[in-house]
């Protein structure tokens, strides 16, 4: 049974990062026919030396224009181990808000960096933000070592430098490979210019790496109730079950639990799913759970394990990537949609902002575009919330302008 | 402790993720719409949608964009799928635009292009502010670039440029009156995916997707089916070959391959080994340029 895992690639347009993800697309045999064929013509009108492989991710006119990557690409291929979905994030262009956008739902970050120039400014923003957004692995690829003669003196130098700075980022798993992603080394295949590199190619690990929601299962249940099913049949006149996703944890039927934020209890009395009336429900499982009890229950409700709650308050603080050309002003009154729940919020004060690539907070009166600052929020109802370390969907939050609509900001519930 | 495993396959978790998205729609919307054209992705849509509100029916109406250039059996499993679901079928004629002089026929005879205004005006009569998609962002590089909740201005209008950003399953749905929200429940899947879970759910699709005996004739690289609306010039030649569909479009513009895939299973291990992607090999309207969905997407195509 394949399985599927999700990365996102953080580098810019100079460390090769596109060439690599053209790189393993055409290596697996992702690319088709058609589409080499257009990126063999457009390459060879703009006059490039080769085929020139970032063009199969860069899917915008202006892109191909610019030659930049302006906004979050979505490409995807498959071994027969695994299937995989890569976000690609541009390398300058809003740089934080899109790569924050990819991390959020990785399983892994893939962070490329030049051999000729280690570890840059860059490098350690994409670190702190993968640690940030809590990616559970990441790879750092030490991509054209074509270009230093494959040495490994230069692969290990650029290893100790990113080691130095990621002791102190709380990063669980970080993997080093030397790469050449121009001609493939260490991509799909080992390299036979590395023999001094005994670790595995880059498409090797990521089919072995565990996905993320594994570590959610560990977790005590939580399940944002998304809408309630009422069929008002004349089969099934009362039936009245609460659909939603879980989202950490194991739900079995007979399980005590407690209805957020009511906090009133019962037990599950049934999982249901159109296919068949299920014992239990895993992690990550869209389901809908009938309770043996009628209360009251609706959308933004959310029913967790008893005994493992998550906190119900109206007031945290929180680390947030803001995202809107308008800058953040502390006392600002806002939407915030956490998991399931949409509820009027005020930005109370704010506390900081984070350099991210020294990891150091320097105070700050406002955020601006792809500012990383420390902020409390207040909110008109309460909600259920886990520390972001802890669950990354419980404890995580966007900001929305009320008047427009549109996304302003994405948090993380501090511990 | 195997319990502790989540046991998930990859259909498991692209099944789930559609599911979800789907819910967030029929909570956090007054009046969405599901566009159904009886292809293979809108038929895999539909049945997402009866898992996510089962076991009550489906809470929003099928809208099919006609361009009058069918194929009859799509229609008629279009029928067949809508009388089974005891579900709300609201068909928005392209003919009808033609008719009234909104759209004016292009030479040729190719009505893709035309759909864009047909669809506008659906979404606008109907007052949907979210409207579901089949679109994958597997099929083309514009596509690559959606959003799962993409905004649409009230021209309808995509601007790429300026997306809201997509973090975690918290979709944003907000918009004001007369703009509205696409919605593709199916970004994540490929087409390979999609054949993997036909198989597995047993889901019947229109026998069109399966080899038959068919008079074809080659144009532009392509094979064309003679329908009334693909008819061969005097220097076309036509023959009797074995194809299937890969997409299902208009008539005049979708072409077939030659496949001996009978069934699921077979169309699946003919995909898994193809290296053409399936617009490439049966959609001419892509062909036009190298930003032609772009294009399209930008005036508010699928």
């Amino acid at each position: 049974m394949a399985d599927l895992l999700r990365f996102a690639t953080a580098g810019s347009v100079d460390d090769g990062k596109s060439t690599l993800i053209g790189r393993l697309l055409f290596d697996s045999k992702s690319v088709f026919q058609d589409q080499l064929a257009a990126v063999e013509r457009t390459s060879a009108d703009r006059g490039d030396d080769y085929t020139n492989l970032a063009l199969l991710t860069d899917g915008l006119r202006a892109e191909r224009e610019q030659g930049i990557t302006i906004d979050v690409a979505y490409r995807y291929f498959s071994t027969p181990v695994r299937s995989f979905i890569v976000a690609d994030t541009p390398g300058h262009v809003q740089y934080t808000r899109n790569m924050v956008t990819g991390a959020s739902t990785a399983d892994l970050a893939l962070v490329l960096v030049d051999a000729r120039k280690g570890v840059v400014e860059q490098t350690r923003r994409h670190a702190s933000l993968s640690a940030l957004l809590r990616v559970p692995h990441l790879v750092l690829a030490v991509n054209k070592m074509d270009l230093v003669a494959y040495d490994q003196a230069v692969f290990d130098s650029v290893v100790t430098d990113f080691r130095a700075f990621a002791a102190q980022l709380d990063l669980p798993d970080v993997t080093a490979i030397p790469i050449a992603a121009l001609q493939g080394d260490n991509v799909v295949h080992r390299s036979e210019h590395m023999p001094w590199y005994d670790g595995l190619a880059l498409l090797e690990h990521l089919e072995q790496v565990h996905v993320s929601r594994e570590d959610a299962q560990q977790r005590p249940a939580r399940f944002p109730v998304q809408y309630v099913i009422r069929p008002m049949s004349t089969e099934r006149p009362d039936y009245r079950g609460y659909a939603g996703t879980l989202s950490s944890g194991t739900l079995r039927v007979g399980d005590e639990i407690v209805v957020l934020p009511s906090g009133r209890r019962t037990t599950v009395e049934a999982i249901d799913t159109f296919d068949a009336s299920l014992p239990q429900a895993v992690t990550g499982q869209a389901v809908t759970v009938r309770l043996a009890e009628e209360l009251d229950v609706s959308r933004g409700d959310m029913i967790v394990a008893a005994g493992a709650e998550p906190t119900v308050t109206s007031s945290f603080d929180a680390t947030v990537c803001w995202m809107s050309d308008t800058p953040l002003r502390p006392g600002q009154r806002v939407l915030v949609k956490h998991t399931t729940r949409t509820v009027k919020a005020q930005i109370q004060s704010l506390h900081d902002r984070l350099d991210v690539t020294q990891l150091e907070g320097e105070p700050a009166e406002t955020l601006r575009l792809n500012d990383i600052g420390r902020v409390t929020v207040r909110t008109a109802q309460p909600l259920a919330v886990d520390a972001y370390v802890d669950d990354r969907t419980t404890g995580a939050f966007i900001v929305l302008d009320e008047a427009t609509g549109t996304t302003l900001g994405a948090g993380m519930v501090a511990a | 402790m195997t319990e502790l495993l989540t046991g998930l396959s990859q259909l498991d978790v692209l099944e789930a993720e559609s599911i979800h998205v789907m819910r967030e729609v029929a909570a956090e919307f007054e009046r969405p719409a599901l566009l159904f054209s009886g292809g293979k992705d809108s038929i895999v849509m539909l049945r997402l949608a009866e898992k996510a509100f089962w076991p009550a029916r489906i809470p929003f109406p099928l809208v099919h964009v006609d361009t009058g250039h069918n194929f009859d059996e799509v229609l008629a499993f279009r029928d067949k799928r809508v009388e089974e679901l005891n579900a709300r079928l609201v068909v928005a004629k392209v003919q009808d635009d033609i008719d009234a002089g909104r759209v004016v026929e292009i030479p040729g005879g190719l009505r893709n292009p035309l759909q864009t205004t047909t669809l506008l005006r659906a979404i606008e009569e109907g007052r949907y502010d979210a409207v579901f998609g089949g679109a994958r962002r597997d099929e083309e590089k514009a596509r690559a670039k959606e959003r799962f909740f993409s905004f649409r201005d009230s021209f309808g209008q995509w601007d790429p440029k300026n997306q809201r950003p997509e973090l975690w399953n918290l979709y944003n749905g907000r918009h004001n009156k007369g703009e509205h929200i696409r919605v593709f429940p199916l970004s994540n899947w490929t087409e390979l995916d999609i054949w993997r879970y036909i198989a597995r759910e047993g889901i019947e699709v229109p026998s069109i997707y399966f080899a038959h005996e068919r008079e074809v004739f080659e144009r532009d690289g392509m094979l064309l089916g003679v329908t009334p609306y693909s008819l061969p010039t005097s220097q076309e030649i036509v023959g009797t070959r074995v194809v299937r569909y890969r997409t299902v479009g208009d008539a005049s513009c979708t072409g077939a391959v030659e496949s001996p895939a009978r069934n699921p299973d077979e169309v699946i291990d003919e995909v898994a080994s193809t290296r053409i992607t399936e617009r490439g090999a049966t959609r001419a309207d892509d062909r036009t340029s190298e930003a032609a969905m772009e294009d399209r997407k930008k005036e508010g195509y699928f």
